[in-house]
């Protein structure tokens, strides 16, 4: 093509090539790439599309479970059986780099992706999951990347009319430059309407539907496989543009066309847009597609084959429709005012092929280009880093007990990273269509599937402190912890969905974090028998001042079986007897207050075992089943004494207070703040002491009796005591007064 | 009594609105395509939340044009019941409907929560199954609720006893700390001068059943579908 530069190896590493790497593309094709096809290649084989430096990791994760109809890689998103004649199809993607550079637009467009992902499989979505992270909200610059990603997500989730309901938010230094903004989507479909991305029949029709397409978002696959820089200020232009109006009629449309079962197959276009979506369906039917790009609908003039096969307009979706239904196809696209034009159509041979005014400008076989297949597979150098000894160093034994306990609980209480998000939530439409039975604020959200008695119970979290600290044990408590979540509204927990943000890969001491995170979690995983059914992962969050931690984000799936089972978190009647379930052992390291008080990350994470996980969580889910449970809530992050102060006041309208007294050995601050693991805080109703008490017994679980629910205050043995109204002002205005200053 | 669900595109309040007549209440029901221009099958219109045609523009300016609006218009003049909730509310304003206008909340941000809200009108078909004064718990989820009108406008709206709903505190007081979005005068509903057209920015329909709050939606929903049993 005239205007196009020449191909050589110099334009292949300015594409993020390796030599080694275009000397394999030159040997597929048996000559030079055309620039087109270099385009191609590069974001085929970027880490974001080929998961090159992962997947050899990945393929260690448990994969498999009774109830997975499709597994991890197969299909845009695991796909779980929850009975009934329902499926649930669910998938967190992170949408780092682009909301570090464009808050608002970087967070709304990780909305409309993960979003597609769900829907393109037939499913609608039913739930929005948020996990972020930003630097400390004392800088200006967090406070603004904060504030935009916040409106950028409720923003396109509102407009798409698709409840936002749970999430997490850490604030940590580390995350100054380089925001993490991880979005989950989960959708339910009926178990015989799933569609797959796939081509069945040589000569069916390809379509392009939904807006048109534009230079935006060119290289986003690539932009997210580097660092951080100031130039990255200057790759706006990466950041793609969303329009949550087109994405609500793709939907409608999509979920129509499913219905009405004209398709043959359908992807998003999402990274590496026409690029990835058509190469998928081609390698993986093993099938051949054939392009026509002057039929693309265009809203720039003069773009070349290069820039439509490269952009990442948002809002599209690739469809190959069933041969004899164009009709019906194009009259479904036209009622909802979607664009449509037929672009191609699928051959008898395996490559992808893409003409343009009358020239063939690619030809590629298409297996070539899959991760995992042609793609190349990396294994990187992994080196134990030289920081864990320095960190891990510390002796509980010598921390100072600070002498007024009770300003140490108001210090760990107003920590950001403890106190409600409801300035976040707020912004997010966390109940159109009227399923949302737990609320954001509890330890899960839980949301009914109409037409059944059942309910999916959904929470993301991570501490990355303590996968910081020991990135093993730290991402096997991500995967706990976010179980013990589900648990405690009453769900059985089936299935997670990760999105590993971690550093530079090629950095041994980064890649050593990262294996051995996914081996604490594969342990964790094959322990809960919680499968991982897909998921993101996002290298390179590194800025030239931070270095994020590293961060697994497990998005975990809970089933409740029966509507009756639903527990809440905050306590519900005076006089209910409250319990601490599990054992507290002197475990301060990564802990909050550690940071707050002794400003110190450092130490071992809490441990945890295995064993008691899962026995734990069983026997409160029976209790819970049972019903001898009022509420339930996990403890985690500030320890017993932040956790008894939530199950107070969680339920801002009916707040009920508690006199706790627990007698110990340990140390007052340990007892206080301690993040053992495996621990609930479980209130019941007195008539049921006897039988609750033998439940644990029988299972020898430990528990301590706390007190009763009732009174104006919180206090905790002669440690403090605070009114309920002071801790509420803390809890619900710590934020909005930071946002608001 | 049978409803009509208006479907614009971007509506997405129109499946709870649906389930909430249809399953709840248990009464005839159907989705009604903004392109159709004939409602005479129905007894009650509504004009469900959303995001109709993605608020571009000014939500609700674009869907007053879709065709189906000239017949809700029509109807209304005959008497037929509409209820506009959230962006119908918006609809209704922008197609004269009722007077006054919805802007940019006073925090200028989406708000979702539950707010109080006091019936200062129960002699309505779509309030005398509340009780004198009662105060309400429903929620609100809108960027743009902030009601406002011309003082004429209000001390008609005042004179006729057209405000039905507004933000209150739990006990029925209505001051600027119960005021979500900065309306004038805390209003968070009305009704045109002849009765049969309401618009409110909370969301009924979201209340309506005890498994998801209170159920004090449903006393809104009901007083609806009683009043048509009373004829």
């Amino acid at each position: 093509m005239p205007n196009e530069p020449t191909v050589d190896l110099q334009l292949a590493i300015e594409h993020g090539l390796s030599e080694e790497e275009y000397e394999k593309i030159c040997k597929t094709l048996g000559r030079t790439p055309t620039y087109t096809e270099l385009g191609i290649y590069s974001v085929m084989w970027s880490e974001h599309c080929s998961y090159k430096n992962s997947l050899l990791q990945l393929k260690t994760l448990p994969r498999e479970g009774e109830k997975l109809l499709v597994g991890a890689g197969e299909e845009n998103a695991g796909l779980i059986d929850i009975g009934d004649g329902y499926a649930v199809a669910f998938k967190i993607e992170s949408h780092n780099h682009p909301s570090a550079v464009e808050p608002y637009q970087g967070a709304a467009t990780g909305v409309g992706g993960i979003m597609r992902d769900i829907f393109t499989m037939g499913a609608r979505p039913v739930a929005a999951l948020d996990s972020l992270r930003f630097g400390e909200l004392d800088k200006q610059k967090n406070r603004y990347l904060f504030s935009g990603v916040v409106k950028g997500i409720g923003d396109y989730g509102n407009c798409l009319g698709v409840p936002t309901v749970a999430g997490d938010v850490y604030f940590e230094e580390c995350y100054t430059d380089n925001c993490l903004v991880n979005a989950m989507t989960v959708g339910v479909a009926k178990k015989g309407r799933i569609a797959k991305a796939i081509a069945k029949t040589p000569g069916a029709a390809v379509y392009a539907i939904g807006s048109s397409t534009g230079r935006d978002g060119i290289h986003g696959a690539t932009f997210a496989s580097e660092e951080l820089s100031d130039e990255s200020e200057e790759k706006r232009s990466s950041v793609q543009v969303g329009d949550p109006f087109t994405e609500k009629l793709l939907l409608e449309a999509t979920l129509e066309l499913i219905k009405e079962d004209v398709i043959e197959g359908i992807q998003d276009m999402g990274a590496a847009g026409l690029t990835s979506s058509s190469s998928e369906i081609s390698a993986k039917s093993e099938l051949g597609i054939e392009l026509q790009l002057d039929n693309m609908h265009l809203r720039e003039k003069d773009m070349i084959p290069y820039e439509i096969m490269l952009s990442e307009s948002q809002e599209r979706m690739l469809v190959i429709c069933k041969p004899g239904k164009e009709e019906l196809f194009e009259e479904i696209c036209r009622k909802w005012d979607l664009d449509f034009t037929k672009i191609g159509k699928v051959t008898d041979d395996k490559n992808l092929k893409v003409f343009f005014k009358g020239e063939m400008v690619a030809d590629i076989p298409s297996a070539s280009l899959a991760a995992g297949e042609g793609a190349p597979v990396y294994e990187r150098e992994s080196k134990r880093p030289a920081y864990l000894d320095q960190v891990q160093n510390l002796n509980i034994d010598t921390l100072q007990v600070p002498e007024d306990i009770s300003a140490a609980f108001m210090k760990v209480f107003s920590s950001p990273n403890i106190v409600s998000k409801q300035w976040v939530y707020e912004q997010y439409d966390y109940m159109v269509r009227t399923n949302s039975v737990i609320q954001p604020g509890g330890d899960a959200a839980v949301v009914r599937i109409k037409g059944t008695n059942r309910a999916l119970s959904t929470k993301t979290d991570c501490n990355a402190r303590y996968v910081y600290l020991d990135p093993r044990m730290g991402a096997a408590i991500a995967v706990a912890e976010s179980a013990r979540n589900v648990v405690c509204t009453g769900a059985q927990p089936v299935a997670v969905t990760n999105c590993l943000n971690f550093g530079n890969p090629y950095k041994p001491e980064v890649f050593w974090q990262f294996k051995e995170a996914i081996a604490g979690m594969g342990e964790s995983c094959r322990s809960l028998e919680t499968p991982v059914t897909g998921g993101n992962v996002s290298f390179y969050n590194e800025s030239e001042s931070y270095q994020v931690y590293p961060t697994p984000v497990i998005g975990m799936l809970g089933i409740i079986d029966d509507l009756s089972h639903i527990t809440p978190a905050g306590f519900q009647e005076e006089g209910d007897l409250v319990y601490l379930i599990g054992k507290t052992l002197p475990e301060l390291g990564g802990s909050e207050y550690l940071k707050r008080i002794h400003n110190q990350v450092a130490g071992l994470p809490p441990h945890l075992d295995l064993e008691t996980e899962k026995k734990v969580q069983e026997v409160t889910l029976n209790a819970i089943r049972a019903g001898l449970v009022q509420s339930c809530h996990d403890l985690a992050d500030g320890g017993l004494a932040v956790g008894l102060a939530e199950s107070c006041i969680v339920n801002k309208n009916n707040s009920l207070g508690l006199k706790a007294q627990l007698t110990s050995d340990l140390p007052d601050h340990v007892l206080a703040f301690s993040e053992s693991q495996s621990r609930f805080i479980i209130s019941i109703l007195p008539e049921n002491k006897k039988e609750f008490e033998k439940h644990l017994f029988d299972n020898d679980i430990p528990f301590s009796h706390l007190g009763e629910v009732g009174g104006n205050s919180f206090s905790f043995n002669d440690f403090f005591d605070f009114s309920l109204e002071e801790l509420k002002e803390i809890y619900y205005s710590t934020i909005p007064s930071i946002m608001n200053q | 009594m049978r409803a009509a669900i208006i479907v614009f595109p971007g509506s997405n309040c129109d499946h709870d609105a649906y389930i909430a007549f249809k399953k709840i209440l248990d009464q005839p029901t159907d989705f009604v395509w903004h392109k159709e221009t004939n409602l005479d099958s129905y007894d009650l219109i509504v004009l469900p939340g959303g995001f109709s045609y993605g608020d571009y523009l000014r939500c609700g300016a674009i869907a007053r044009f879709s065709p189906v609006m000239k017949e809700v218009i029509e109807k209304s003049k005959l008497g037929v019941k509409v209820i506009g909730i959230c962006n119908g509310f918006q609809i209704l304003t922008e197609s004269g409907l009722l007077p006054g206008a919805l802007t940019m909340n006073k925090y200028r941000q989406f708000i979702c929560k539950d707010v109080n809200l006091k019936v200062e009108n129960r002699q309505t078909v779509f309030t005398h199954l509340c009780n004198e004064k009662e105060v309400l718990t429903i929620p609100i989820a809108h960027s743009e609720g902030n009601y406002y009108c011309s003082a004429e406008e209000l001390s008609q709206l005042e004179a006729n006893n057209q405000i039905v709903f507004r933000y209150s505190t739990p006990d029925g007081n209505i001051n600027t700390e119960a005021n979500p979005n900065g309306s004038i005068v805390n209003i968070a509903g009305i009704i045109n001068n002849t009765g049969n057209v309401l618009g409110m920015m909370p969301h009924p329909e979201r209340n309506a059943e005890h498994l998801l709050g209170n159920s004090d939606g449903k006393k809104i929903l009901s007083s609806i579908v009683d009043s048509f049993r009373r004829n």
